[in-house]
Formats: structure tokens, sequence, C-alpha cells
């Protein structure tokens, strides 16, 4: 029955569009008197709510029609269950927006059973990513210099809130450095393990650039922790550089070339780049459900793009939400497709990896 | 020295700041705002300031700021409504509530048992405040010395008020509690991502049940349906006796006990990742531990309703430390706050490490915000309370539709599934079972709340011990008996010998009579089931996520010991000893002119049609047909309370952006809302 209706109505659809691509240019877009629900997969209280409450507001402003936006939260299963739900929206005329992250990214990646989702199904109108500062106690830090041949023999803890959410990166980065560095599970969110580290319990910690900026950086200050290593930024060419907002910290790559054993090029460095971008670069990302006609997804690229070119825009982003990187339109569309690639070699590294270091099962 | 002279002119500023007509004005509509949605159960300050959000881009700091307080704040104010006056805990700040402010309303005692708890509510908040203003100064290291095994020691303390609630069976008090953390253990766990009494299959129960769910549960439904059986209003007199000045006179006279409760409310908030759950329960042990005079407990005490509202609106003001200090919300809505925060103004006051340094006076404003907030309240909440009182003085049966409508929809918001639904069902049939043995309900939902805590301090304070260890025999004892540690082992201790030898008189079910052998020891042998399936799955849990399966099979382990030792005392008993308490035996309910399932069937038929047709289509045809056929309403009067349930359930999604349960029916026609 829902088929037959789906077909119907993409019938008729496609009717329309054909003759409104005969007739006359098609209208644009209009969106006023109507409500965009920007749906995000997590609760109230995340990065991701954060994100979208910064954009709504501003969004509303630069769609046509200028549209209510409101976001609406649907936590469960580690954001899988709002994306089960968003792939089985139809409803492709601008009021059914979702907000995914990486946490919606590996799950997908690894193959995690709870996935119903299709990436390459959604239209992407927006792309942003952050980056990552790993950083020691001082003991620790003394040890370090630039790099990690004198941490091998050492113990670390460090708190974590999942070996299969983004803490995947730095594990893995600070494996293949031949650091023995033990996760303490159950932290509720990134804040919890830098408390972690205040206490003097965890002896390393890692946060991404806005919440290194807000809470680390003063413990760097007053001495009490000291920066080791970026994850680096891609460049045009999808190579790794130094973190622009952190140009004076090494990246995860140059500590590994100068450590002895670790290497930047063979399997596990394909696997951690290739996680690192899923996770880092292109972190957050806007979309439209399957089947959004291109000239919405046009509509919604363009808005965002218009919130991007105001010109107080660098500077309330940058207070509110940190330095991240932005993508619209085609931008998007690359960051999105690179978010996604990850060859089956690097996927089936990183599960066997997972299996052995942590017993985490993913079939 | 140095401290004092940089907070006076700070604490200057922030008056400064906050004594202007317009901060004031705004404080005060966020108040009212705070109260509209604050007395409605399960909702709360969420979903109040996810509708402030998108205001707040650019907003003039205090302005916003005084918004969004206000409406913070008056929460667990007014979620006593809902407590006091129907037997729903409102928030978790107001469980405890329940206990004795039910039954002074039952007793007649509405109003007093209110104005007692607004009184308190507001001198709590004004002891917070005080408290916080030389506290904060020094708070940083205090918070900083509360490391893993202080903070498990904090969830075992709070776990042994089961012992003072346990009831008079002290076995069946463990068993509830055991069996209470066995269900908070149901879905992932959090060490090692191993799966406890549920599949891939059923995503649902994968995060596990949602405290807003067990909580309507366990108290809501079993009072609703009670007292829907007795077809009488919620207050036996059908009056309202005392008046509201009794319940000021009455915090008056317990002043001392608000005062106490308030610092515990203060300190457990100030601790970082315990969320104040348990506050008003310790708060409420505390008070029973200090009475001399235990037996009205559970039965209308008012000072069971001092302790708790002391305690509640303190811990809000406590809470503040860990969100402005590390930037780590201690609740639910102090994470959409801290978010909120960000987006005022130009985004320069940044919540974490530097809010002392940079923003002492805003520090000083949120604080003494709060308190102002909380006065403004509880005045209001005061001015309304003799007027909403008169809700007890209502046949019972026009209200219970409107209540199971309420908590139908607050359950649903919890996790936007008509599974939700399907569990508060299912938690509601154990907490009228609960109910009719009397089992204690506390122990079961102060097991539900802590069981999570409970596990993840555990293994991580294991983790953290063995890696201090292997630096050092010394080190590794150092870490786990600190000074804070082995002070909270001794008061856990007293408390809970104390509180076992009191529990005998605290009958918060009241007396029930016992009779036949075979009931109560059919439910014990249920539970007993459950939680052998429940340790049976965690055993089956591979070696190599085993951080998820010591805590359910130790847990397990200890409850079904419990279980099997109560049963053989079963055996062995006569057949009027208190083990078999029963409320089917004897006492209202047993007298009542409905019966139990009868009445369970009504509510039960609404979870059905919902399923089939979608929740509104469904509350229209089950409110119709309650006031037709159950309450024996007439045709126009029928037609129009259920049109005024209708409008009103949609106007409160409406204004809150909420969606409704759907049904079969939606998955295969496009409806327009509310039906969707």
């Amino acid at each position: 029955m829902t088929d037959f209706l789906k077909v119907t109505r993409r019938a008729i659809a496609g009717l329309a569009a054909a003759t409104a691509l005969i007739a006359v240019p098609a209208a644009a877009l209009d969106l006023s008197g109507e409500t965009v629900e920007w749906t995000i997969p997590f609760s109230e209280k995340g990065g991701s709510a954060k994100w979208a409450n910064f954009f709504a507001p501003l969004l509303s402003e630069a769609l046509p029609g200028n549209p209510t936006v409101v976001v609406k939260f649907m936590p469960g299963a580690g954001s899988t269950k709002g994306a089960n739900w968003f792939q089985k929206q139809s409803n492709g005329d601008g009021t059914v927006l979702f907000g995914s992250s990486g946490s919606t990214q590996f799950p997908y990646l690894l193959g995690d059973p709870r996935v119903r989702y299709e990436y390459n199904d959604w239209e992407v109108v927006m792309a942003s990513g952050t980056g990552g500062v790993a950083y020691l106690d001082p003991d620790m830090g003394a040890k370090f210099d630039g790099s990690a041949n004198n941490l091998k023999g050492e113990d670390f803890i460090y708190g974590s809130q999942g070996a299969t959410r983004l803490d995947l990166v730095p594990l893995l980065a600070w494996k293949m450095l031949g650091m023995n560095v033990e996760p303490v599970f159950g932290i509720k969110g990134r804040g919890d393990g830098r408390l972690m580290f205040e206490r003097g319990e965890a002896n390393i910690d890692y946060q991404t650039s806005s919440g290194f900026l807000k809470g680390s950086a003063a413990l760097v200050e007053s001495g009490t922790a000291v920066p080791m290593m970026t994850w680096g930024a891609l460049d045009a060419d999808g190579n790794i550089v130094r973190d622009p907002t952190f140009p004076d910290m090494p990246t995860f790559k140059e500590v590994c070339e100068a450590t002895d054993g670790c290497e930047t090029s063979g399997e596990a460095w394909e696997a951690w780049k290739a996680f690192f971008v899923a996770g880092f670069p292109a972190q957050k990302m806007a979309f439209l459900p399957k089947g959004t006609d291109k000239e919405i997804v046009d509509a919604f690229a363009a808005a965002f793009a218009k919130v991007q070119a105001r010109p107080d825009f660098a500077e309330i982003s940058a207070k509110r939400l940190g330095k991240y990187p932005m993508y619209t339109g085609s931008g998007a569309a690359g960051a999105k497709a690179q978010a996604i690639t990850v060859n089956d070699s690097a996927k089936a590294f990183v599960k066997t990896w997972l299996a052995d270091d942590y017993g985490v099962s993913l079939d | 020295m140095e401290v004092i002279a940089t907070a006076l002119p700070a604490l200057g500023d922030a008056f400064g700041l906050i004594l202007q007509p317009v901060v004031l004005g705004y404080l005060v509509l966020g108040v009212v705002m705070g109260l509209a949605v604050g007395v409605f159960p399960g909702l709360g300050g969420i979903a109040g300031l996810s509708l402030l959000l998108p205001f707040m881009f650019g907003m003039d700091p205090v302005l916003g700021l005084a918004l969004m307080i206000g409406m913070v704040a008056v929460v667990p104010t007014s979620d006593t409504f809902a407590s006091v006056l129907m037997g729903i805990p409102g928030s978790s700040a107001s469980q405890a509530t329940v206990l004795d402010g039910f039954p002074m309303a039952k007793n007649g005692e509405a109003a007093r048992a209110l104005s007692a708890a607004f009184a308190s509510s507001l001198f709590g908040g004004l002891v917070g405040a005080t408290f916080l203003t030389v506290f904060i100064l020094v708070a940083r290291p205090i918070v900083l010395e509360f490391r893993t095994p202080e903070m498990l020691m904090i969830t075992i303390f709070g776990l042994s008020m089961v012992a003072i609630l346990a009831g008079r069976v002290p076995l069946k008090g463990l068993a509830a509690a055991g069996l209470g953390m066995m269900i908070g253990t149901i879905g992932e766990g959090d060490s090692a991502g191993a799966l406890r009494m549920s599949t891939y299959d059923m995503p649902y129960l994968i995060d596990g049940l949602k405290l807003v769910i067990v909580g309507l549960g366990i108290f809501a439904i079993p009072e609703i349906v009670g007292l829907l059986r007795q077809d009488k209003s919620i207050s036996k007199t059908a009056t309202l006796g005392a008046g509201w000045m009794t319940g000021v006179r009455d915090w008056f006279a317990n002043i001392w006990l608000s005062m106490r409760c308030s610092i515990i409310g203060v300190a457990v908030g100030v601790i970082p990742g315990l969320g104040g759950s348990v506050v008003d329960w310790i708060a409420y042990g505390h008070t029973v531990q200090s009475t001399k005079d235990r037996e009205k407990f559970g039965q209308g005490e008012v000072r069971g309703v001092i302790g708790p509202e002391s305690s509640n609106n303190a811990k809000e003001g406590g809470g503040l430390v860990p969100t402005l200090l590390f930037g780590i919300p201690g609740s639910g809505s102090m994470a959409i706050f801290i978010g909120a925060i960000a987006l005022l103004g130009s985004g320069d006051i940044e919540v974490g490490p530097a809010m002392l340094r940079d923003n002492l006076d805003i520090t000083y404003s949120i604080v003494w915000l709060l308190a102002l907030a909380n006065v403004v309240g509880t005045l209001l909440c005061i001015a309304a309370s003799g007027g909403i009182a008169k809700l007890t003085t209502i046949r019972f049966t026009l209200l219970a539709p409107f209540l199971f409508m309420l908590i139908s929809f607050a359950a649903f918001q919890s996790g936007q599934n008509l599974m939700d639904l399907v569990a508060l069902f299912a938690i509601g049939l154990i907490g009228i079972m609960l109910r009719r043995f009397d089992w204690s309900r506390p122990a079961f939902l102060i097991g539900f709340v802590l069981a999570d805590p409970a596990e993840t301090f555990a293994n991580q304070a294991v983790q953290i011990a063995t890696f201090r260890f292997k630096k050092g025999m010394a080190e590794g004892l150092e870490f786990i008996f600190s000074p804070i540690v082995i002070i909270l082992i001794i008061i856990t201790v007293i408390s809970v010998v104390v509180g076992l030898r009191q529990a005998k008189n605290i009958m918060a079910e009241g007396d029930v009579k016992s009779g036949s052998k075979r009931a109560p020891m059919v439910f014990a042998g249920v539970i007993l089931a459950y939680v052998l399936i429940a340790f049976a799955d965690a055993w089956m849990i591979p070696a190599s996520q085993h951080a998820d399966k010591v805590f359910p099979m130790f847990v397990g382990g200890v409850t079904i010991v419990a279980l099997v030792l109560l049963l053989i005392q079963m055996m062995n008993r006569e057949e009027t000893d208190t083990m078999f308490a029963d409320k089917e035996v004897d006492g209202d309910d047993a007298k009542a002119p409905n019966g139990l399932w009868s009445t369970l069937a009504w509510f039960a038929g609404l979870l059905l049609i919902t399923s089939l047709i979608g929740f509104i289509l469904a509350l229209a045809m089950f409110l119709v047909a309650f006031f037709r056929f159950r309450a024996g309403e007439s045709w126009p009067r029928t037609l129009l309370l259920s049109a005024a349930g209708i409008a009103f359930m949609c106007m409160m999604a409406w204004v809150l952006n909420r969606d409704f349960p759907p049904g079969l029916l939606q998955s295969y026609v496009t409806l327009p809302w509310p039906f969707t």
C-alpha cells in the first residue's frame, strides 16, 4: 500500500516536474508561512544541538520566504534511531531537514547492525568540520619531545565515550605511536573526560578544537596540561597539513614520522586517515531527504552560502561555534563523499583492532 | 582577604545588573512561562528552555539570563502541584514529595501541604544562593577532590537510603531495590556496549528505560488507578481543611530541618555527574532519621514534605557550580542553559574554567537571579495554591482521563516512540503490584535511578585503581581510601544501621492488612523468575565484554538470594504475617466499587487504539467513551469536557512544538497535524 502510494506520488511528481520543465522556467522556491523542521538525532545537550541552534535563526533569514526553522531532537541508539527515521522520509518539499554528525557516520562505516540508513540517498546542503587536540599531564608532557619515543614504556589512562565513537581516532593514533593508553569507558561527554583529566585520574586527553579553546587552553596556560599534537587539517588536495587554528602544534602525522615504528603509509595509516576524514573535517552535515528536487537542494545550499557570506559570520561563528571550516553546494558534496568513502581494507583493519583490543564485535 | 576584595565589587555589580525594572520584568515573564510548563508532569525545564532558544540569539545577556533562569528556577517549585495533588512525580526533583504530600491531599490538607512545600522551596532557594555566593569562590579545588571513588561512595550512600525506605519487611525492600537496579541495567552497557535484556531487533530497549516513564509508571499510574476505582474525590473529606497559613507555620516550626536539607541540596548538587536525582531521597531519609515520632511518615507527615522540598530548589543552585565552573551541566536543563548562554549577546560569556576570572559579576547575577526567581515563583505558587488545591475536592472520575492524557503525552515526549506508551503501561503494572503487595516503591525507584551511576563509577574506579596499584601499593590505597571516602563510608554505615531500625515504623502504603498467602507468593515468584532470567542473560555476555557483565550479575545475585530467603520465610510464616500484605484483602482497594482490571482496561484501551489510529483520534474516542459510560455524564457535558481536553492537548503540543504518537493508520494515510 505504502509502496503503491509512493510510486503514484513519484509518478505524479515526475509528471509535474516534466510539465514544469516544458512549460515555464520553474517558479522559485518560496517557503513563506512554512515551518522547516530540522531534526537532530541527539539530545538537546550535545554539540550538534548547539550547531543547529546556531544556524536555525540565520537559515530562517536566508531562505526564500523566511520560513520558521525549528530544531527538533530525536536522540536514541547513538543517533542511529534518528538517522533511520530520516531514511524513511520522502517529504522532499524543503520542510524536512536533518543534521548528522561523526557519531552517525562511524556506525554507518563500521556496519553497525542498527544502521538502516544510506548516506548516498541523502542530499547534502552544508558540511562543517572541526579539528582535535591531544594533550598530556605535565609529568608525561616533560617526556614528550615531538616524538612518542619516550612515552612508550609509560601507562596512560584516558576517559572515553566508547571505542566505536569519535574516540576511535585518538585511540588508534596513540596505538600507532606505540603508547599504552587504557581507555576508561562510561564518560558521558568530552567535558567529563576533561574533568577526569583535571582531577588527576586521567593523564592524557583530547578535545575538539572548540572544546580545547574553551576548557583546556586555560589548563595549558596554568601549566597543568601540555599540548601534544593536533589531528591536522586537510588541504585542497586531501593532504594532512597543520591545523590553521593551532599552527604551532605538530600534527599526528609529524609526530608519527618522528616516532620509531610509526608509519605514515600502509594499512594502519590508511585506516586512521580514513576515519579521521570521516570524523573531523566533515563532522557535521545538513541533509534533505532522498528524492528532493534539485531546485530545492540548490535553494538550501544557496541559503547556507548566504549565511556564510554574512559580514559578521566569521566573528559570530568563531565565538559561538569555534572556528570550523564550512562548505556548501559542491564543496559540501565533496566533503560528504570523502566522509563516507572508506575502503574495505581500512574498515576491516579497524574492525579487527576493535575486536582484539576492546572486545567490540559489530556483527 | 584578596578573594573578598574581588568578590564584593563583583557582587555589587551583579545587583546593579539585576535590580533594573526591565530585568525584573523579563524574570517575571520567565517565571510565569516556567510555571505554565512546570505544572505539567514530565515536561519540566527542558521543554520550556527549548522554546526560548530561538529568541536567545544576540539577546542582551542579562535579559536573556533573566528570562531563562526565571523559567528553570520555578520548575522544582511548580512541579510540586502534580506531586502533592495527584501523586504524580512532576520531575525527578519531587519524587520524595509524593510520599507524604499526596497522603496529605487525601486527608484534605492539600493547601497546607502545598504552602509548606512552597515555603520550604523558597527558603531552600535562598539558602542555596547565600551558600553559593561564598562557596563558588573556593569551589573549584574542592570539586576536583571528588574523584571516581568519592562519586561511587556518594552513589552508595544514596542507595543506603533504601534501608530506611524499605518498609516493614527489609528483605522485600532489598528485593524491590534490586529489581529497580536490574531494570536500570536494561539496554546497551556503557563500558563495552554489551546488550542486557535487549536485542538489536527491538531497538527501543537498547537505550534503556527513561526516568520519566519509570517515575510515572511507579508512582502516578498506581495512584490514579487506585483512586479511580473508588469513584470519590482525592480528598477523603471533599473539603480542604487546614488553609495555607498553617503550612507556612509548619515550615517555620521546622526551620532547622529546612536549613539542613537545603545544605544537603546544595552540597550534593555541587558534585558533577550525579545530577542530583537522589537529593530529594537523601533529604527525605535525613528527615525521617531526625524525627522522633516516625509513625506518621507515608501517611501525611508535613516534615516529609518540608525536607525534600527544601533540598530540591537548593540543588538547582548547587548545580550551577559544575555548570559554570567546569562547563559540565548538572542536568538536562542546565545543558541547554549552557548552549543558550553561548548564543547570548556577542557570545562573549564562556562557561567553563575562565568564568570566575572573566565574568564574576555575571556569575553572581546568575546565582541571585536564581534566588530572586525562586521568590517570585513561590509567591505566585502560594497565591495560586488555594484555588488549585480545590482540584482535590472534584470527583476523581472526572479528573482521571485528563491525567491519563497528560502522562501518556509526557511519556511519549521522552522517546517519541509508541513503545514509550507500552513501557509506561508495563512499568505501571509493576507499580500497581508493588503497591498492592506493599513492596517499597521508593526503594525500587532509587535502585533504578542509581543503577547507571553505580555501575559506571564502580567500573571506572576499579580500572583506575588497578592502574594506580600498578604504580605502587601506597598510591593505590591513597586513591581508594581518601579522607572523603572514609567519611562517606562512616556516614553510610550509620545511615544503614539507623535506617534498618526505623524502617518498620514507616508505612509508605499505610497499614496494609495481610490475608491469603497465595497472591503475595505468586508475585514474589514472578519477580524471582524475571531476575533469574536477567541474571542468566548477563551470564551469557561474552568474557570480552565482562565490564558490562559484572554489575548485573552481582546485583542479580544479591536480589536472587533476598528473594529466595523471602520465599522460604513465606512458606514458614502464618498468613497474617505482615509479609503477606495485600491491598486486595482489606481496606480501600478491597472495598472499592470498581475492579482493578476493568479500571486498568480503560487505560489499556487508550493505548491500544492509539497504536491503531494515533493519539489524538484515540484520545477523542477515549474521552467521550469514558465520560459517558464510566463517569455517566450527560452527552452535552461529555462532549464539552472531551473537546476541552483535546483543545488543551493540541494547544500544549503546538506551543511546545511537539508531535503526538502516530498509529497504524498514519503509516498508510497522510493526515494533517494534529492527527499525524
